[in-house]
């Protein structure tokens, strides 16, 4: 765990551009993504699909590899903050084992980076608590709803403690009611950790909700066409959406994926 | 009691049309047996009576199969050659080894092709290729060449029941070592998990269905190489022998009991693997 207080920003992008080799030519999923994301930014990467904003999370992780340009996490480069366990990453689908309970998904990081017995049952009980499921823990996944489901997913990633949350449209495939509420909690969880979390999605008023740096995205080359840095206040209840303040921020959004213009370009 | 009633209704439904085939099977042999015995005008129902009970029918009756199968199995000492009991156990010995032995070497081949792209290519043809010899030809082969070799009684029988039954077992550990999606493999990447922390904690669980599914072939054909193993060397008994002493001597009724005994044989020991497969499951938290 080699994250001890460093000053530089926890995500670093420069000239960082990935191309994909395909059969019909090369597909430029990210071209010149400038990027610093600093300790404790919640940072939302907003954009129609194709923009590259997966991408980019997968690239910080690891998942993907640049191809040009440079990146580094916690002044690493991405393969060894993976190999330090820098991050927690949290899918579009919840991915729990079906033949491991809700406590036993939880402890599966736990298990693979050799917590012993007793950390494991303390962190299992702290994340299940901290997203709302204690009570849960000898349920098996299909026992809870998509909702719940999804937030075992997020105690899984914050099980072993890493100071970067990565978080993939992890509530797109939940309804309105649910997401809102899960927006909610997530803010919580925010606020009582200090993390630093980097969430894509393609909801306005989810980015404009949760993230104090908005990263707008457009495709064909995926690149980034705004950074708004957020003006609402750290303290925000469910209706702040109703506010001039919260609307003002939303339409920049919707105007800076306009700009993009990315619709008529499709087919 | 409602499922059993379509089940009874088959059972009797077959009973009864192997009872009205009985009669013209074995109807010419018992014409001559009353010519000789100088016997006239006998009845319709007499004659279909004697078309049940004869000694080596063509045909045996059902009655004759269970009492054949009762005399030599309850009413015998088991210990006897004579028992039916006995030969089955012979039988069961080496189709659980080879079954054993076929299941391992199943999961161990599946393990080499899904980690290794060379070996899916180079060994995968060889592994269907050899289920299309067919297992007659090979059977003896075996059973006579470790014979030369001084390897007799089980294990050449149950090697044949592992080369019938480890084919399953690799078909399907190859496609469930296989079934994690890209997701879940992503998700212990994060984690920077080993190969090793990646077959133990997701590959192998997901497998688990797929084992269990190959493994119900696997065991009942494990039965049938046995069962061909023994026709190659009747010297240590078995249901094979049996069928085949039956078969020199025209002893019908020994033959179809012996048949009987293996196939029932067969479905108890898919019903174990099937009641194997509920503990897992369970032991998985599977939706009941």
């Amino acid at each position: 765990m080699a994250q001890t207080t460093q000053p530089g920003p926890v995500v670093s992008a420069q000239h960082l551009g990935l191309t994909f080799p395909t059969n019909d030519g090369d597909v430029i999923a990210l071209s010149d993504v400038n990027l610093s994301i600093e300790k404790g930014e919640f940072v939302s990467f907003i954009g129609p699909s194709g923009c590259g904003k997966t991408t980019f999370l997968r690239t910080i992780a690891d998942l993907e590899q640049p191809t040009s340009g440079t990146l580094t996490i916690n002044g690493q480069t991405p393969a060894n903050a993976r190999k330090d366990r820098a991050y927690g990453y949290v899918f579009q689908a919840p991915a729990l084992y079906p033949w491991r309970t809700i406590a036993k998904n939880v402890a599966l990081p736990l298990e693979i980076m050799g917590y012993s017995p007793a950390q494991q049952e303390e962190r299992i009980a702290r994340t299940m608590e901290l997203v709302n499921l204690s009570g849960f823990e000898q349920k098996y996944p299909w026992q809870l709803s998509g909702g719940m489901q999804q937030r075992a997913s997020i105690a899984r990633a914050l099980a072993f403690d890493a100071d970067l949350l990565l978080m993939d449209e992890p509530f797109g495939a939940l309804d309105e009611i649910v997401r809102d509420h899960l927006n909610a909690e997530l803010l919580k969880l925010w606020a009582r950790t200090q993390k630093t979390i980097c969430f894509v999605t393609h909801s306005i008023p989810e980015a404009v909700y949760l993230s104090t740096k908005i990263v707008v995205m457009s495709p064909r080359p995926g690149r980034v066409t705004d950074i708004i840095e957020s003006t609402l206040p750290p303290e925000r209840p469910l209706d702040i959406r109703e506010t001039p303040e919260f609307l003002r921020l939303a339409a920049r959004v919707r105007d800076g994926l306009r700009a993009g213009h990315s619709y008529e370009e499709v087919l | 009691m409602t499922r059993f009633i379509p089940v009874i209704t088959v059972l009797l439904a077959i009973l009864l049309l192997w009872y009205v085939a009985a009669i013209p099977m074995n109807a010419p042999w018992q014409q001559t047996l009353n010519q000789r015995a100088g016997l006239e005008g006998v009845g319709p129902l007499d004659f279909a009576g004697q078309t049940w009970s004869q000694d080596k029918p063509l045909l045996p009756a059902p009655h004759q199969v269970v009492g054949e199968i009762w005399q030599a199995t309850i009413g015998t000492d088991i210990a006897s050659k004579r028992s039916l009991a006995y030969h089955a156990g012979v039988t069961l010995a080496s189709t659980l080894l080879g079954f054993a032995l076929g299941t391992l070497l199943g999961i161990g081949l599946a393990l080499v092709i899904v980690h290794n792209d060379a070996s899916d290519r180079s060994l995968m043809p060889w592994i269907i290729a050899s289920q299309t010899v067919p297992i007659l030809a090979i059977a003896p082969m075996v059973v006579v060449g470790l014979g030369a070799v001084g390897v007799t009684g089980l294990l050449p029988k149950a090697l044949i029941s592992m080369y019938l039954s480890f084919f399953p077992v690799v078909v399907g550990m190859v496609k469930g070592l296989r079934t994690p999606e890209a997701i879940q493999l992503d998700l212990l990447r994060t984690y920077h998990a080993s190969s090793w922390q990646v077959f133990a904690k997701l590959r192998w669980p997901a497998s688990i269905p797929f084992l269990f599914a190959s493994m119900k072939v696997g065991i009942a054909i494990s039965l049938i190489g046995a069962v061909v193993g023994e026709l190659s060397n009747n010297a240590g008994g078995g249901l094979g022998v049996r069928l085949l002493t039956g078969s020199y001597n025209g002893q019908t009724i020994q033959i179809w009991a012996a048949l009987f005994i293996a196939a029932a044989l067969a479905a108890l020991l898919v019903v174990a693997v099937g009641g194997a497969e509920r503990l897992a499951n369970r032991a998985m938290g599977a939706r009941p």
